[in-house]
């Protein structure tokens, strides 16, 4: 299992990372790998506004769709593009390529609530 | 939960497991499911498919009565011939699909049924059909021909002792004449013969369920893990590329191919006429649920089997179909994302008028309706109709 130590991770296997003002999001190698061959991600909205914790958007592996839920509450000011005819990338590249949104956190702090890289590992290898 | 006797090397290999029809099978190993299919389409795929059946139908009459519990023409069929063929209830509903070979009259004396008969049973090859069925139907198949059969019929279930696997591909048939000596591309489409493959006695059918050129394979269980890694071992040592393919991707590369699933495109209360398979039901002949077909097909049938190709999300099973005024048509039966038409795709009945390529209709994906049209079947043209 791969860790991105840059990034602050969800329990729901989300992470996030700075990028100047706004916050990227992904998910986690252990997600993207559990998942399997991810074929269809579900975006939302650029200007979209969701809370702490709200589901933004869909994986959809070959077998199951999975909800994707935002680490910090914010306004979408970016979705990646890619991903609509490559979403294959969130395989390849969890924590570069495969990105999933861009977001103007409403309350930055709430970065800090989010779990370390080794605490992730920890839960994500119990799983 | 019952486990195929390849069930260790599966799990060797990486294999994520998941059951069906009783079995826990293999649905993926670490290559995953998409390049597990375009390495099929791309060169050679090995299938663990031993949670189907084998029955053996034999004895002097044999041919004349499983005529009449199946759909299609049979006895037009020549030694080691396959054919496809339907178990219809008398509504003509489909129990089953089965794929029916005529035993070689000299099957007795060849190595690879033999390999798979009780120690001293007298078969009768002079009119005897091998009969492979699907995994969840099989202790019912096995029970309606035994009924329906007359007493002096043999009918053995051969599903133990027959181990079955499924090697396909453009390079399978070149895989298995290696290690057959030239057997297999000796053997024309839809037919078997009785071969040693990598010393293994088998029986080998140019039959598949992908799309592809190959063969399924019938030789004893005790030999599974051997014949299994000889085949592996013998692509590996002629730089023919092959690897084990799992559930999920026999999915797709049957659904591209629109070849039926049975509990999908075809169940007890869906007829073949609907399913488009009228081509496996021969009228000019007597069998059970006929005369129900008769009647659907001077009526009309109500609803007819399409693939929709589907914008804005991975259609599936059990997703609601709608046409565009936002009427209810039913849920699509199977769906899912086909790596090599590059499409997402459903399975739906709908009326007769709205079956037409190019019709606009709406599949719902998590609450919101997307755009779906009725394409073209197949999505991928078999190598048998190339």
């Amino acid at each position: 299992m791969k860790i991105d130590t840059e990034a602050r991770y969800a329990k729901s296997h989300e992470w996030a990372k700075k990028d100047g003002a706004e916050f990227v999001i992904g998910i986690s190698d252990h997600a993207q790998h559990s998942l399997g061959d991810i074929v269809y991600v579900d975006l939302p909205k650029v200007g979209a506004n969701f809370t702490k914790g709200a589901a933004f958007g869909v994986v959809e592996s070959v077998k199951a769709a999975s909800d994707l839920y935002l680490p910090v509450a914010g306004k979408v000011t970016a979705v990646n593009t890619a991903l609509a005819d490559k979403p294959d990338l969130v395989n390849k590249d969890c924590y570069g390529d495969g990105w999933i949104v861009k977001v103007a956190p409403s309350n930055p702090a709430e970065m800090d609530e989010l779990l370390t890289p080794a605490d992730y590992e920890k839960i994500a290898e119990e799983e | 939960m019952l486990t195929t006797l390849l069930h260790q090397r599966h799990e060797e290999l990486g294999a994520r497991f998941a059951p069906f029809a009783g079995y826990d099978m293999p649905i993926q190993y670490p290559s995953g499911a998409v390049e597990e299919h375009r390495l099929t389409r791309r060169s050679v795929g090995l299938f663990d498919i031993d949670h189907m059946g084998q029955i053996l139908v034999s004895g002097k009459g044999s041919g004349e009565a499983l005529s009449t519990l199946v759909s299609n023409r049979i006895l037009d069929m020549k030694p080691n011939q396959a054919r496809y063929a339907l178990l219809l209830s008398e509504e003509a509903g489909v129990l089953d699909d089965l794929f029916i070979y005529k035993a070689d009259r000299d099957a007795g004396n060849l190595p690879g049924m033999k390999s798979l008969l009780p120690p001293g049973t007298a078969i009768d090859f002079s009119d005897a059909w091998f009969v492979v069925v699907n995994a969840s139907n099989r202790e019912a198949d096995y029970k309606r021909l035994r009924s329906l059969l007359p007493a002096s019929i043999s009918v053995i279930d051969l599903s133990d002792a027959a181990y079955m696997i499924a090697v396909q591909g453009p390079r399978a048939v070149e895989l298995l004449d290696a290690l057959s000596g030239g057997a297999v591309s000796a053997t024309p489409r839809f037919s078997m013969t009785d071969a040693s493959l990598a010393g293994v006695p088998a029986l080998i059918g140019r039959t598949g369920y992908t799309g592809e050129d190959g063969a399924e394979l019938f030789y004893p269980s005790s030999k599974a893990v051997e014949l299994w890694d000889a085949l592996l071992k013998g692509a590996a040592e002629r730089g023919i590329e092959a690897g084990p393919i799992g559930l999920a991707a026999r999915d797709s590369l049957r659904f591209e191919a629109a070849m039926p699933l049975h509990g999908h495109e075809i169940t007890a209360s869906i007829n073949p006429i609907e399913a488009l398979l009228s081509w496996a039901c021969d009228l000019d002949k007597e069998f059970i649920g006929k005369a129900a077909l008769l009647k659907i097909k001077a009526a009309g049938p109500a609803r007819k089997l399409v693939t929709l190709s589907v914008t804005g999300g991975v259609p599936r099973e059990g997703y609601p179909v709608q046409d565009e005024a936002g009427r209810d048509l039913g849920p699509c039966v199977a769906g899912m994302f086909c790596p090599t038409a590059g499409s997402y795709a459903a399975n739906a009945f709908v009326p007769p008028d709205l079956a037409k390529p190019g019709t606009i209709l709406k599949v719902i994906i998590r609450g919101a309706a997307k755009d779906a049209v009725v394409v073209k079947r197949p999505l991928y043209i078999p190598a048998y109709r190339r």
